[in-house]
């Protein structure tokens, strides 16, 4: 074999910046995993953390990397809560780790069957279709009350240990660690999806459809299976929220639900998968607080964050974000990054 | 079976004054304004405050709320909106659903959570009885004004200076400077009116779409409806759209009241996969 | 000679306007073919048509014998048809290394993978390399397209073409406003195209036109004017009179 030239030998080192891992976001995961054992009386938050922010992580995937618009992603997030909590109560996949994988892939076949409407037409097109399968599918959950329960929600769910080992105790320390751990699973695959050429081919597609046609893109093909991608996400969440707190109610479905979801990702920026995660911190930091204050008016301070985001600019109020991004795409690591990468 | 269908037309006409507004920024300006049903809601408080409150007419208040929501409308445009018009859709869904949830709050805040409804004089109360169908009153007295409404918007789009500058302004902005057209006056206020609209049909519609706090949120997804199936590239499209889907809705809730929505919703999918560009839109020619 | 590409009484309208009259055409396997015509002649639009960015009212499109008047559009240049745009149309939150070797591994059949990290399969690393070496873009492959100069970009969307290793590459004036260093690397990396490679030129500028091509096209109106050898076309006077009405209106 020909030695490579200086151009390959840097053009290899490049083209891994986006895999390549920076020290800052070590440092984020042992603070996440050290709250398991650090922050003890405030796991039941956290809970609701960490399964917000993987439903954060599901939009970011489809809103910041193929540049869908959805306002009805609670969809996924309903069908899963609502796969897990029946799986449960009848008795058909009692193991809740098993239960969270057909969760994910119940709200994945209907991403999947979707996914079909969302290719057509422009932005609004897109967002009113979403939001009217997530109507359509609340609806339905309404009607069929005999299964769901209808709006009272459906109660009296049991859940069994995870693993057949950890309860889910009153506490939320074992529901805590389990939905970090799967948020840090699900993660690290999402991670490594956008490091591939599928990734790449994402961006790409976000960035100009057109051209990405013309390179020889199959644009339909890679929306359709990041669409299901991000329904499974979206699922798996859905599923956490039922399965630590053994309820599932018709709210699964809102349309505040997911416009609060679109909230907590803008938070926290879009495209870098981090956003979506700390979006979520800031968002339930910020509602634990004001809700205290004012429970009744909280949507008020909701949508005065989302004005003021948009009034002063996005990218201006999320500057804080740019080192944190830069460094961790770009940031020349080599030695370590290699390795880890690969 | 006459009377529903009475009810529905009723229904639809008062959806496309309350949408009609939100067709023109929508279509005209590309502007993606999901917070259309605040300003209904602002005229339907107006109203509500105004009768019962103040003991002022009914006709009276009418106009005011239109005035209040225009005026609100005005001083939005020019303060807010006017950034978002080039800002992508993102933003401009994000800018429009805080601004929906902020009125919403406030309204909780200002009128408390629970429906409102105005008092009607009693000469717009009962039903009148033609060819053996029932009419209510106050239906009537809404097809006769949102019909009046409609084709005076026609003939203004189509036949004033105003509406002919406002093609002018919509078809090409850069030249429509060049011409001399002040093209963000020209948007201000048709923003303005669209939001007068809203209000003049949230006013009217107190009765039958019931006020309370959460309007923007229900109706959001109506107003859409309209818009989306009936094309914005005209507003026959809406007004066609809108009686369709009054219609379907009343007789729906009548016949299937099991289904509840679930058909509205399903038949909207459809044709906005069928026709994204709307039901009624003419075949793009560019 | 084979016919690598060919159309028959292609024709299309926007609305009333007729934008492609009836055009068969026929671009020989390795021609170097040059589509000359005034502005609004419906250059851009045959070669819109051609790649399936756009439907034609009625006509039939044949590529290497394959009728693909309605394959999609990312179909045909799998099988091996390649253009350039115009008026740019880049990747903004792409770097160029990362652009050339999307397109590298999407040629290769790579782009659906979603476990292997961008850059680890053997050979794709050389490949990218030559081609940021050959358009001078090796110095900023790791900058954000966004914020390239023109010239880079102009280069990096040839640069792309050509990374999709076309047989039949349609080039839609690809030196325009570029300044002259760069239009110099762009022309002769076209020049260096290999010989069985199909290339169609629209180009304004006459000299590039007659140092590049054997064969010229004129579209008037959307119509096929006339068509030859690029001497005899040179010589036409009606040619020249059509470019210079065009020349007096503007
Ligand atoms: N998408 C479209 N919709 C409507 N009309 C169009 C469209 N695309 C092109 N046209 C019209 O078709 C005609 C041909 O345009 P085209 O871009 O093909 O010309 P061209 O020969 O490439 O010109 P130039 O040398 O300026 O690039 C023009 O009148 C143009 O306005
Ligand atoms: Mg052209």
């Amino acid at each position: 074999m020909t030695e490579p030239t200086p151009t390959a030998k840097l053009a290899a080192q490049g083209i891994l910046a986006r895999a390549r891992w920076h020290p800052l976001e070590f440092v984020f995961w042992i603070a996440a995993f050290s709250a398991i054992w650090l922050l003890p009386n405030k796991h039941l938050i956290l809970t609701e953390i960490a399964w917000l922010a993987l439903f954060a992580l599901s939009l970011d995937l489809i809103l910041g990397y193929a540049g869908i618009l959805s306002l009805g992603h609670a969809a996924f997030f309903g069908v899963g809560s609502y796969a897990a909590a029946l799986l449960a109560k009848h008795g058909i996949i009692t193991e809740p780790v098993l239960a969270l994988v057909a969760a994910g892939l119940i709200a994945a076949v209907v991403g999947f069957a979707t996914s079909f409407l969302m290719l057509r037409g422009a932005d609004l097109t897109r967002l009113m279709v979403s939001l009217g399968v997530a109507l359509v599918l609340r609806e339905l959950a309404n009607k069929f009350s005999d299964l769901t329960g209808g709006a009272d929600g459906l109660q009296g769910v049991t859940m069994e240990p995870i693993l057949g080992r950890f309860r889910f105790d009153m506490f939320g320390h074992n529901g805590f660690a389990y939905c970090l751990i799967v948020l840090f699973v699900l993660f690290l695959a999402a991670r490594r999806l956008m490091a591939s050429p599928f990734g790449l081919a994402l961006l790409s597609v976000k960035g100009n459809p057109l051209r990405a046609r013309a390179i020889g893109i199959n644009v339909d093909a890679r929306l359709v299976t990041i669409y299901t991608i991000a329904a499974f996400y979206a699922g798996v969440a859905g599923g956490l929220l039922a399965q630590t707190t053994a309820f599932s109610s018709l709210d699964v479905f809102s349309f505040d639900r997911s416009a609060d979801l679109l909230l907590v990702l803008i938070i926290g920026g879009t495209g870098y998968l981090y956003g979506g995660l700390i979006g979520a911190v800031i968002f339930k930091v910020m509602q634990d607080y004001l809700a205290v204050l004012t429970p009744q008016y909280w949507p008020f301070w909701i949508g005065l964050v989302l004005v003021v985001l948009v009034m002063v600019g996005r990218d201006r109020m999320l500057r804080w974000t740019e080192p944190v991004r830069t460094l961790a795409n770009r940031l020349d690591w080599r030695a370590k990054g290699q390795g880890q990468a690969s | 079976m006459l009377t529903i269908l009475f009810d529905g037309i009723a229904y639809g006409m008062l959806l496309f004054v309350l949408a009609c507004g939100l067709s023109v920024t929508l279509g005209l300006m590309n502007l993606v304004n999901l917070a259309h049903g605040a300003f209904a809601m602002a005229g339907g408080y107006v109203l509500v405050i105004l009768v019962n409150n103040l003991g002022v007419p009914f006709w009276v208040s009418i106009i005011c709320a239109f005035f209040v929501s225009a005026a609100i409308g005005f001083v939005m445009e020019k303060a807010f909106y006017v950034h978002v018009y080039r800002k992508p859709h993102l933003d401009q869904v994000l800018f429009t659903i805080g601004l929906v949830f902020m009125s919403v709050a406030a309204a909780d805040f200002a009128m408390g959570s629970s429906q409102v409804f105005a008092r009607i004089p009693q000469a717009l109360q009962g039903q009148i009885h033609v060819f053996g169908i029932g009419m209510g009153r106050y239906r009537l007295l809404i097809i006769a004004i949102c019909g009046a409404l409609a084709l005076g918007l026609q003939y203004v789009l189509v036949y004033t200076r105003f509406g002919s500058r406002l093609r002018a302004a919509v078809d090409d902005q850069r030249v429509a400077r060049g011409l001399g057209i002040n093209v963000g006056n020209i948007f201000a206020l048709t923003f303005a009116f669209g939001s007068g609209l809203a209000g003049l049909g949230g006013a009217l519609g107190t009765e039958i779409l019931g006020l309370d706090p959460t309007f923007p949120l229900k109706y959001m997804i109506y107003f859409l409806i309209v818009v989306t199936v009936g094309g914005t590239s005209s507003i026959t499209g809406p007004f066609l759209a809108s009686l369709l889907l009054g219609i379907a809705d009343v007789a729906g809730k009548y016949y299937v009241p099991k289904l509840g929505a679930f058909v509205i919703y399903t038949i909207m999918i459809v044709v906005l996969i069928w026709r994204p560009q709307g039901l009624f839109a003419r075949a793009a020619n560019k | 000679m084979t016919v690598a590409l060919e159309t028959t009484n292609l024709v299309k309208q926007f609305g009333g306007l007729t934008a492609t009259d009836n055009v068969s055409i026929q671009f020989e396997a390795g021609a170097r073919h040059a589509l000359i015509g005034p502005n609004g002649a419906g250059k851009t639009t045959l070669i819109n048509l051609l790649t399936g960015m756009l439907k034609p009212t009625s006509g039939r499109i044949i590529l290497n014998g394959v009728d693909i008047t309605d394959a999609s559009p990312q179909r045909r240049v799998r099988l091996g048809m390649v253009r350039t745009f115009q008026i740019n149309q880049l990747f903004p939150d792409l770097t160029p290394l990362e652009t050339v070797g999307l397109a590298i591994s999407e040629r290769r059949g790579d782009g659906a993978d979603f476990w292997r990290v961008a850059g680890t399969k053997p050979g794709l690393n050389q490949e990218i390399a030559d081609i940021l070496d050959r358009f001078r873009l090796a110095d900023v492959m790791n900058a954000k397209t966004s914020i390239l100069p023109y010239g880079k970009q102009r280069l990096l969307e040839i640069a792309v073409a050509i990374a999709c290793k076309p047989k039949v590459l349609l080039l839609d004036e690809p030196a325009a406003g570029v300044p002259d260093e760069e239009r110099h690397e762009i022309l002769s990396s076209i020049a260096a195209l290999p010989k069985d490679v199909t290339v169609v030129l629209i180009e304004h500028d006459m000299d590039i036109v007659f140092a590049f091509s054997e064969r010229i096209s004129v579209l008037v109106n959307g119509g096929v004017f006339t068509e030859g050898p690029a001497a005899e076309v040179a010589r036409d006077p009606r040619v020249k009179a059509v470019y210079l009405g065009e020349s007096l209106d503007a």
